[in-house]
């Protein structure tokens, strides 16, 4: 039964319309840009990144960050959709699973490719490597995303195998395992948030702000792009998605978008007012050092974004608006994006421990590596919705399907 | 460079005993993928290999003989590589007298050419020398290391070269995801090489800029390279892995001064074992009155600053 299960799904995946396939093509693209990037970063090594010794980490370690957020937050949707069995928006519930686990993909790649020695990674793992618990931040960091993403997929490929086969999902395992990957969610992105807050040597991320910031943003950024999904999937694929679900996830968005805001003001407040030493990371984002100023524009665009983005939220009539309600999107995820990528790892690294001032821009390597896995991200995302949408909506079921696939004898197997 | 050659020291390592047989057949397998999954040219006797922490000295002892004879091979000439652990009874120290101090660099080169580092493109330096001004005192933040060495000492400026501060509670010891990095017994801070992922979380976390990475594969000209090495300390680096001070380990565990001790024209560096009362840096100690970096941070160092004079 398995394989027709996986034939079928082949099959789904390689038929589609012109667009689907330009689509694709594109993301096929992408990550032929990133293999040909990365074959030649694994040749010369790291330098052909920008990083150097005072800054360490730079563009794939603040993606990896950001992305750990729009994996967090799918938890946001499975919260109501399982616990409460809320109407609206369990249909959709399954969307934010998938979007988690392509999420974890490509922070699993990008920490992958920001490593000196990618094939020493299972030094790492528990049994095979050495893993330095419990001190070691980044030690934790490894488990809780594997465990997430191993969670999601099994919760996820639970619910389509049954959906394929017209049954319901058992719930045994799946409640349990929903239940665990809320916790789940909001530890991989508090353990991310730690590996830079427990940095007593760079003051601007050791502030116990940290974590609840991450995960007020993640509660932005993740939702903006489910909402916009939402409404492509309503239009390409006739998923029942009301439009009540996309009001109620905008309505929390709003909240979160308060509390983000308000905990950067809490960080300033205390950074610009104290003004000690450690003021230095903070103006060298918001308004740069001397003739270092390569992320400022970054910095008053990105606050600019999430700004208005609030209002376009918190405002019933603006929200219900579509057009707006898009826009508000697409500037909250700019504006996390800065926030929690760039503006966190390198005014956190910029100046150095001794005082150095070097500026930082990634190189084109790094660019190419970056696209590379943001293409295998949505790769996987576009195939798995592709996989889901028919099942879920009941048009891809071992009762569909062409008998040659499933052979008489499976399905006797399967109704026993 | 030749897999036969590379696989008779692993014989001590990958095949090593106490590696429980399952764990070696999964090991196995993995690796296989791995390696087709990098494409890279990881050898997979190092894949095999244990953190050096869980290896025999039996084992240890191979790995070392079959280090030296790639060196050997490699560099042209008689390299040893020393497996020399700490001496009981010592704990070494280190002071820097910034009144002698006239921020000449010769520690810095020194220090490059007796542990092998990467000499160009980039060259990589254990020891940073902070020019700071007069008026303001210490203030790191605001301190250049790029300042030309050949007008020194300039007027209102002094100099503080900063480098491993073998802390008691190092952070990027904390820190490290899989153990490649810990504090001996005499108190110097070592890496394993061939155990580090290159994720440079220990680099995030040094408060004193004293981690390097090898961001390209390191250039060291045969006939500059130091043949006298130890294991944890100045024998070459691969590409991709961490590196820093470790008080010189191939000379002090012998009884030697680091290198940059004895390059100081100045007499500004001391060192010695700080439980003697005897020792050098014990009478600066006792007699001078000295402070440590960034001591907010409680790191501890074993790195001592003062003004003699």
């Amino acid at each position: 039964m398995a394989i027709s299960f996986l034939r079928g799904s082949a099959r789904i995946i390689a038929s589609g319309d012109r667009a689907y396939k330009i689509w694709v093509g594109a993301l096929l693209t992408l990550i032929a840009v990133g293999l040909f990037a990365y074959s030649f970063q694994l040749r010369q090594g790291l330098i052909a990144t920008n990083m150097r010794d005072q800054v360490s980490w730079a563009f794939y370690v603040g993606n990896f960050t950001f992305l750990v957020g729009i994996a967090a937050a799918a938890v946001m949707l499975v919260i109501p959709a399982y616990v409460y069995d809320w109407g609206p928006i369990k249909e959709v519930a399954i969307l934010g699973e998938l979007l988690a686990i392509s999420a974890i993909i490509m922070c699993l790649l990008f920490v992958l490719v920001d490593m000196g020695r990618p094939d020493r990674f299972l030094h790492i793992m528990p049994m095979l490597g050495s893993p330095n618990f419990p001190v070691s931040i980044m030690a934790w960091d490894a488990l809780v995303l594997n465990v997430y993403l191993a969670v999601n997929l099994t919760v996820v490929g639970h619910i389509l195998f049954k959906g394929f086969y017209g049954k319901d999902y058992n719930k045994k395992i799946v409640i349990p395992l929903v239940l665990f990957s809320i916790p789940m969610a909001v530890s991989i992105h508090t353990v991310t948030a730690f590996l830079y807050n427990g940095m007593s040597s760079r003051p601007y991320w050791n502030s116990a702000i940290l974590a609840p910031r991450f995960i007020a943003s993640a509660f932005c950024s993740g939702p903006a792009v489910l909402l916009v999904l939402f409404q492509v999937l309503r239009k390409r694929t006739g998923l029942p998605i009301k439009d009540e679900a996309i009001q109620k996830v905008a309505e929390l968005m709003a909240y979160t978008m308060f509390l983000n805001l308000f905990l950067l003001g809490a960080e300033l407040f205390k950074e610009y007012y104290s003004a000690t030493e450690h003021l230095l990371y903070t103006q060298y984002f918001w308004s740069g050092i001397g003739p270092h100023k390569a992320l400022v524009p970054y910095a008053w665009g990105g606050l600019l974004a999430t700004i208005i983005a609030f209002f376009i939220f918190l405002v019933p009539k603006w929200r219900r608006n579509m057009t707006l309600l898009n826009i508000g999107c697409g500037l909250i995820y700019f504006g996390v994006y800065i926030e929690k990528g760039m503006g966190l790892v390198m005014p956190g690294m910029t100046p150095d421990t001794l005082g150095e001032i070097y500026e930082y821009r990634p190189t084109f390597v790094e660019w190419g590596v970056t696209a590379g896995i943001y293409g295998i991200g949505f790769l996987v995302f576009t195939l798995l919705v592709k996989l889901a949408v028919p099942i879920m909506s009941g048009h891809f079921s071992a009762a569909h399907i062409d008998p040659v696939i499933t052979a008489p004898d499976e399905l006797e197997a399967e109704a026993h | 460079m030749n897999p036969m050659t590379t696989s008779n020291n692993s014989g001590g390592c990958g095949g090593s005993e106490a590696v429980d047989p399952g764990r070696r057949d999964v090991l196995k397998f993995l690796a296989v993928g791995a390696t087709m999954a990098t494409g890279a040219a990881c050898d997979l006797e190092g894949f095999f290999r244990k953190s050096f922490r869980e290896l025999s000295p039996a084992d240890v002892r191979r790995m070392v003989t079959g280090w030296e004879r790639k060196y050997s091979r490699k560099y042209g000439k008689a390299v040893t590589v020393s497996e020399a652990g700490p001496i009981d009874g010592v704990k070494f120290g280190y002071g820097l007298d910034l009144s002698r101090c006239v921020g000449c660099r010769r520690c810095v080169y020194a220090c490059v050419e007796e542990n092998n580092q990467s000499r160009k493109e980039p060259q990589i330096q254990w020891i940073r020398v902070l020019e700071m001004d007069k008026a303001h005192g210490i203030d790191i933040n605001h301190s250049d290391i790029y300042y030309d060495a050949a007008e020194v000492p300039r007027p209102g400026k002094f100099y503080m070269p900063v480098q491993c501060q073998q802390c008691d509670d190092p952070p990027c010891v904390k820190t490290c995801p899989v153990g490649a990095t810990w504090k001996e017994k005499d108190g110097i801070v070592v890496i394993d090489y061939d155990w580090c992922i290159g994720c440079r979380c220990c680099m995030s976390a040094c408060p004193y800029g004293a981690r390097h990475f090898n961001w390209a594969e390191p250039s060291l000209p045969a006939q500059e390279m130091n043949p006298k090495t130890h294991v944890l300390g100045n024998r070459p680096r691969p590409k991709g892995v961490v590196e820093k001070c470790t008080f010189c380990i191939q000379r002090t565990r012998e009884g030697q001064y680091p290198a940059c001790v004895e390059i100081c024209p100045v007499g500004a560096r001391k060192f010695g074992n700080l439980l003697d009362p005897e020792s050098e840096i014990r009478q600066a100690m006792d007699n001078k009155r000295v402070f440590i970096l960034k001591e907010e941070l409680a790191t501890h160092p074993s790195f001592f600053y003062f003004y003699a004079t």
